[in-house]
């Protein structure tokens, strides 16, 4: 008994006893319904279901390490250590941190509308969440139990015939979190943002799906004519750039380099990430959108923020960097085990991580733009450069030229914008370009002062 | 039965966002009621495996709503509060038009012999595919006609709202 006693008192044996206890707990569970298990893994809807689940759990761990990739990614670029106190390397942070969020308190300022303000983030966070369903993550696969003439599962939540118009229907939804979040805090700053961030969306969407466009139309050309109109599927995208035949051994990216550029800097602009942050800006609008929002709720916009950058990342892979393939892997395109299954998984996971990455490094390098920057690139870069990709991919598949040629155009058009912006240098604001005529009445105006009293 | 249960929310989710568009006396509620509406209609069609009619009810009248909100505010209020309250005129006016439009559709579903399909050919049928070729084919001129309409409402709203010289 007072061994017993003793055990339970002891921190460490006492959680050693807990983990052997759950341990041999689930394994009995595990053993007694084994059959169950097998069936239902087995069967398309329920593994589906299941999918989703564990998507959900693995994209809110990613998101809260996301957070501790960022901290760290901005402390080697400003030359710091970042956080490095909790656990190893600071690797328990974002426990750390969600606890400190829970228990804050949650502030509701009287002067708000108060439905709204708590609708806000939640609509963030759950348009953010809605479109992992058709992103996929491993392609089709049999358990080692299951038949060699099984039909094989698809490791994907749902597989529908428009994904890619999903995915920007759902993209462009994530600004309603930021629309009526701002507008709900009655405050001035935060309607600031609000107004920039529903600007803002209105014209990446334009680029973004252009861009999109080029993409769906080449991915087309690539498939077998009797699997075409699998294009707008991602699944049917990613296996457009599988390795098995050599006509198609190269991902749409290296076909068009510049679109997969423009589709990067318009998600970014969709991700409202800087240099895009205008909604938020720090230093104009303290915070923008999200001034009035603490603890939790101010949370779930930045989960739906990291989210957003996931979702993002995993469609431009999709689309542009091959997806689950890598260049002379086969055996991970073909093979239908379920090691394949999870190596193809981890090759996603891999390509969007270097996304994020990429996501990060730019957030800290750049500095924001300023409004009317962040205009003139839309309307008078993307726009033009995306039109041309896109007229020309048109042409390419109506007449039945190589696919090479768009290579050319992509790297002529680039050219052609670099020429544009060097002969054509603007003024740098309105209001920088009045500056400096009113600087240079009153430097005329000083000489002729000076000469009339000599 | 899971179906069922889905169909149940969906279709509650609309409607009692509909009742909120009706009751809320401020517009950019009114709006969100909206778009609660549109979006648990989108989630219908795609229940109901009409996954491109479900994807541009999103683009079309979900990404729409934004722009109504964002007006809705530019346009209408001075300040935050203000809220909108119809006369009894067009109160009694609107009752009147929504309860004709109630019964016709409540009459067209009821008179419609719809056609039962089975499920497997309904999800293995390409009604993107279909679609497309339906609108650049059979009704290519109301489809241009369409564009050719919004193009003029474009020119024109550009040029109502350019700046004086």
């Amino acid at each position: 008994m007072a061994l017993i006693r003793a055990i339970i008192k002891h921190p460490i044996l006492s959680g050693l006893l807990a983990v052997t206890i759950g341990g041999i707990v689930v394994l009995t569970l595990i053993v007694a319904f084994l059959d169950q298990i097998k069936w239902v893994l087995s069967d398309q809807f329920w593994f589906s279901n299941i999918l989703s689940l564990a998507i959900f759990g693995g994209i809110m761990t990613a998101v809260a390490y996301c957070i501790l990739l960022e901290r760290k990614i901005s402390a080697w670029i400003q030359d710091r250590y970042g956080p490095n106190r909790v656990g190893p390397l600071g690797l328990l942070q974002p426990l750390a941190d969600g606890v400190k969020l829970l228990l804050k308190e949650d502030i509701t300022p009287g002067h708000v509308d108060k439905a709204l303000f708590v609708l806000a983030p939640f609509m963030m966070f759950v348009v953010a969440l809605i479109g992992f369903a058709v992103v996929p993550w491993g392609g089709t696969f049999r358990w080692p139990w299951m038949d060699a003439d099984a039909t094989p599962l698809v490791a994907q939540v749902a597989s529908i015939d428009i994904a890619v118009i999903y995915l920007l229907a759902v993209g462009s939804m994530g600004v309603y979190g930021v629309v009526l979040g701002g507008w709900a805090s009655n405050n001035k700053y935060a309607f600031y943002g609000a107004m920039r961030a529903a600007a803002q969306m209105i014209s990446y969407e334009i680029p973004l799906g252009l861009v999109v466009l080029t993409a769906v139309i080449t991915v087309g050309y690539l498939l077998p004519v009797d699997h075409a109109m699998d294009c707008l599927r991602l699944e049917g995208a990613v296996a457009a750039q599988a390795p098995h035949a050599a006509s198609w051994t190269m991902w749409v990216v290296f076909y068009h380099p510049v679109a997969a550029l423009l589709m990067f800097i318009a998600a970014l602009a969709e991700a409202n990430r800087a240099p895009f942050d205008l909604a938020e800006a720090e230093q104009e609008l303290i915070g923008g959108f999200h001034t009035e929002y603490s603890a939790m709720k101010w949370a779930m916009f930045f989960l739906g923020e990291y989210a957003h950058m996931i979702t993002s990342s995993a469609f431009m892979v999709c689309l542009f960097w091959g997806g689950y393939h890598l260049p002379y892997c086969t055996w991970l395109s073909t093979d239908e085990s379920a090691l394949a299954m999870l190596c193809r998984i981890g090759v996603i996971g891999a390509k969007i991580a270097i996304f994020i990455g990429a996501y990060m490094v730019v957030r800290w390098s750049l500095p924001r733009f300023r409004f009317d920057q962040l205009m003139r690139l839309a309307w008078k870069s993307l726009v033009p450069m995306g039109l041309v990709i896109l007229a020309a991919q048109v042409l390419i598949v109506y007449y039945g030229w190589p696919q090479w040629i768009s290579i050319v155009v992509n790297l002529g058009v680039l050219v052609l914008a670099a020429i544009a912006s060097l002969t054509n240098a603007m003024p740098i604001s309105g209001r920088q370009q009045s500056l400096l005529i009113k600087e240079k009445a009153a430097r005329e105006k000083e000489y002729e002062l000076q000469h009339a009293g000599v | 039965m899971i179906e069922d249960a889905a169909f149940y929310i969906f279709a509650g989710v609309s409607l009692f966002s509909a009742i909120a568009v009706v009751l809320s006396k401020n517009i950019v509620r009114a709006a969100v009621g909206l778009l609660g509406t549109l979006g648990g209609v989108a989630c219908l069609y795609f229940l109901a495996d009409a996954n491109l009619l479900g994807v541009i009810q999103l683009i079309v009248y979900a990404g729409g709503t934004l722009i109504l909100i964002v007006f809705g505010i530019m346009l209408t209020s001075q300040s935050p509060w203000v809220g909108f309250l119809p006369t009894k005129v067009q109160a009694i006016a609107a009752s009147i038009v929504a309860v004709i439009l109630t019964i016709g559709i409540v009459r067209l579903v009821t008179l419609v012999p719809w056609a039962q399909r089975n499920p497997d050919e309904l999800s293995q049928s390409l009604t993107v595919k279909s679609i497309g070729d339906a609108l650049l084919t059979t009704y290519l001129v109301p489809f241009e006609v369409a564009s050719v309409l919004l193009l003029v409402v474009m020119i024109g709203a550009a040029y109502l709202a350019r700046t004086e010289k």
